[in-house]
């Protein structure tokens, strides 16, 4: 049983989703998605201690195998990926029995599941596989999941907001199969670990380099590099609660691992960072992301709108520690992929409620006036996430920050830790907007005096704690991302 | 043209690959915005499918008189690669048909104007 482990972290979710479709019960659904929410938890954890006692897992799907079946590859990262990724999870699928019901008919709400069990599987695929092209395939499986998850949003916006990010994420995924094509080309091998092998022997570049091209593009858009970013502040605005939630905190980290895997793994890190200008080019969009979209978050009147735009800067915090690819400024990254994901989720999971209580289609920056009177356990754990956005001390968000300024200051790179604390002083300002509405405003007439419903609220504020858990005691989230950067950089898996 | 003959299939694929993204980027109708997509993603299968036909090798099956065969991995990659393009394409016309309702248009401007009239 335990020997098929990374199998079944992949089958569950994916075997629950047409029972979902089946059953056509909603509550079978919420049932369904819930445990295998935490099954997938329970697999993931297992899958990491093992990874932490014993190394690397490697799993012959079907018995073929390696390099000519496909393989699941559990190592450091993966199993820190995956385990971030189910973490979410775990939240999200309590949180959406209520939050469902209220945001979508309910003839739809059994499909909502389904997407949602598909997504959590193509996700939980894209990390736990070895092989390059069924990696497209999971991360279609996830894509094409949450362009509906998005589309199931309560107003018309949300559904073109779906087709703008369905068409670019679409082309990032094509993107990424012309790359995955071009270095099938030239080694004639689908299996990550040995198609590095196969590199290293490889005489003509300008193939791989056009690859590399590709699939930087191709996953930059799905991880919204800036400016890549386009599609995704909408589609979060107007996608259902938990959909945001749970895209905020999953999909663009998984882009991001993948990134990570081809970077430091399958290519030759040393002649990617020194002898071509990639690190210019991460250090540059990474800084223009912190600030630019900083500070559209604090000129944004939507709610959710405005933490879409503080992700586009946070995932610039993690495209900053790649570019700087040291052991700091790795861990850093890694870290935060689980730190910004505990960080918005939280946020996300608690403006569901909000606008849950309010009624209104969308919840606007003003219509939070009185928070801290209305909904007093809401908006404290708002204010704890957004202190964990801002990166204070005792918070998830400081950590990150930490060892990315570590990471800045060995290689010597002053302007980017300025701009670090520049773009945190920016987050001070929207989070500050924030907390002087909520607690030091009266609130609107009319406005509804009354907590989120119970498995909401404590979904949320449960995401919140753990924004402060991760930020006082780090053995999960800093032990785990050192092992993964220790491996990035051993190169070769 | 000594140049472009050996290398036919990837001009073709060049070709398609480019003409995709442009009517994909150019193009303000979300029918034909898709066409672009489709045409996109035609590219690749063949960006996969020509390497792997050896001229003069036949079917990988083993029999006697046979020395040459192609390569059968391209063939069923491309296989999957189809069936999720025409997912893609079926979500994407789908989701334009609710547009379509929900707006009384599927040009992209006249979404836009309309979006901006609602006051986000």
């Amino acid at each position: 049983m335990l020997e098929h482990l990374p199998a079944l972290q992949v089958v569950l979710p994916l075997v629950a989703a047409p029972l979902i479709v089946l059953a056509r019960s909603t509550r079978f659904a919420w049932l369904a998605t819930t445990v295998v929410s935490y099954a997938c938890l329970v697999c993931a954890v297992l899958l990491a201690s093992r990874v932490a006692d014993a190394g690397t897992i490697s799993y012959a799907l079907g018995s073929w195998p390696p390099p000519w079946g496909i393989e699941y590859r559990v190592d450091a990262l993966s199993a820190f990926v995956l385990v971030a990724v189910s973490l979410t999870a775990s939240f999200v699928a309590p949180y959406a029995q209520r939050s469902i019901a209220a945001e979508v008919d309910a003839d739809r709400q059994y499909l909502m599941y389904a997407m949602y069990c598909l997504c959590l599987a193509g996700l939980l695929g894209m990390a736990i596989t070895g092989d390059a092209f069924n990696l497209f395939v999971f991360l279609e499986i996830s894509s094409l999941a949450s362009y509906v998850l998005i589309a199931l949003g309560r107003r018309r916006q949300a559904l073109f907001a779906a087709y703008q990010y369905m068409l670019l994420g679409t082309v990032g995924a094509t993107f990424y199969v012309i790359g995955v094509g071009l270095l099938y080309l030239v080694t004639g091998t689908l299996n990550l670990a040995d198609m590095a092998e196969r590199l290293r022997a490889v005489e003509d570049l300008r193939p791989v380099l056009a690859a590399l091209a590709f699939i930087t593009v191709g996953m930059g858009l799905k991880l919204a590099l800036f400016p890549l970013h386009q599609w995704l502040p909408n589609a979060y605005a107007y996608a259902p609660s938990m959909a945001t939630a749970f895209l905020a905190a999953t999909a663009t980290k998984v882009s991001v691992y993948v990134l990570l895997r081809y970077y430091f793994t399958v290519f030759d890190p040393a002649a990617l960072f020194e002898r071509l200008p990639t690190r210019g080019i991460f250090l540059a969009l990474s800084v223009a992301a912190m600030i630019v979209a900083s500070l559209a978050a604090v000129y944004e009147k939507d709610a959710k709108r405005l933490f879409a735009w503080s992700s586009v800067a946070q995932v610039g915090y993690i495209t900053l520690g790649i570019g700087l690819a040291n052991h700091a400024s790795l861990t850093g990254s890694i870290t935060h992929l689980l730190n910004h994901g505990v960080t918005k989720g939280a946020i996300f999971l608690l403006l569901g409620g909000v606008a849950l209580r309010s009624g209104a289609l969308s919840v606007s920056v003003a219509s939070l006036a009185g928070l801290g009177r209305r909904m007093p356990l809401t908006a404290f754990g708002l204010v704890v996430a957004g202190l964990s956005l801002i990166g204070v001390p005792g918070t998830a968000g400081f950590i990150t920050k930490w060892f990315l300024i570590a990471g800045a200051l060995e290689r010597g790179a002053w302007w980017v830790v300025a701009a670090i604390v520049l773009s945190s002083l920016i987050a001070v300002i929207y989070v500050w907007r924030l907390v002087e509405l909520a607690y030091l405003r009266p609130p609107q007439d009319g406005a509804v005096r009354r907590e989120a419903p119970a498995g909401m609220l404590a979904a949320g504020l449960a995401m919140a704690g753990l924004c402060v858990y991760f930020g006082l005691f780090t053995s999960v989230n800093v032990e785990g991302a050192r092992a993964a950067a220790a491996l990035l950089l051993r190169g070769g898996p | 043209m000594s140049a472009l003959v050996p290398h036919f299939s990837y001009w073709v694929t060049l070709f398609l690959m480019i003409a995709g993204l442009q009517v994909l980027i150019a193009r303000g109708n979300l029918m034909k915005k898709l066409i672009g997509l489709a045409v996109l993603q035609s590219s690749v299968y063949l960006l996969y499918i020509a390497p792997g036909k050896l001229l003069g090798g036949t079917a990988p099956i083993v029999a006697p008189g046979f020395a040459v065969y192609s390569n059968p991995l391209p063939h069923v990659l491309i296989l999957t690669a189809i069936v999720v393009g025409v997912a893609t394409l079926a979500l994407g016309l789908a989701i334009t048909v609710r547009i379509r309702e929900a707006y009384g248009s599927i040009e992209e401007d006249e979404i836009l104007e309309l979006d901006r009239a609602d006051g986000r």
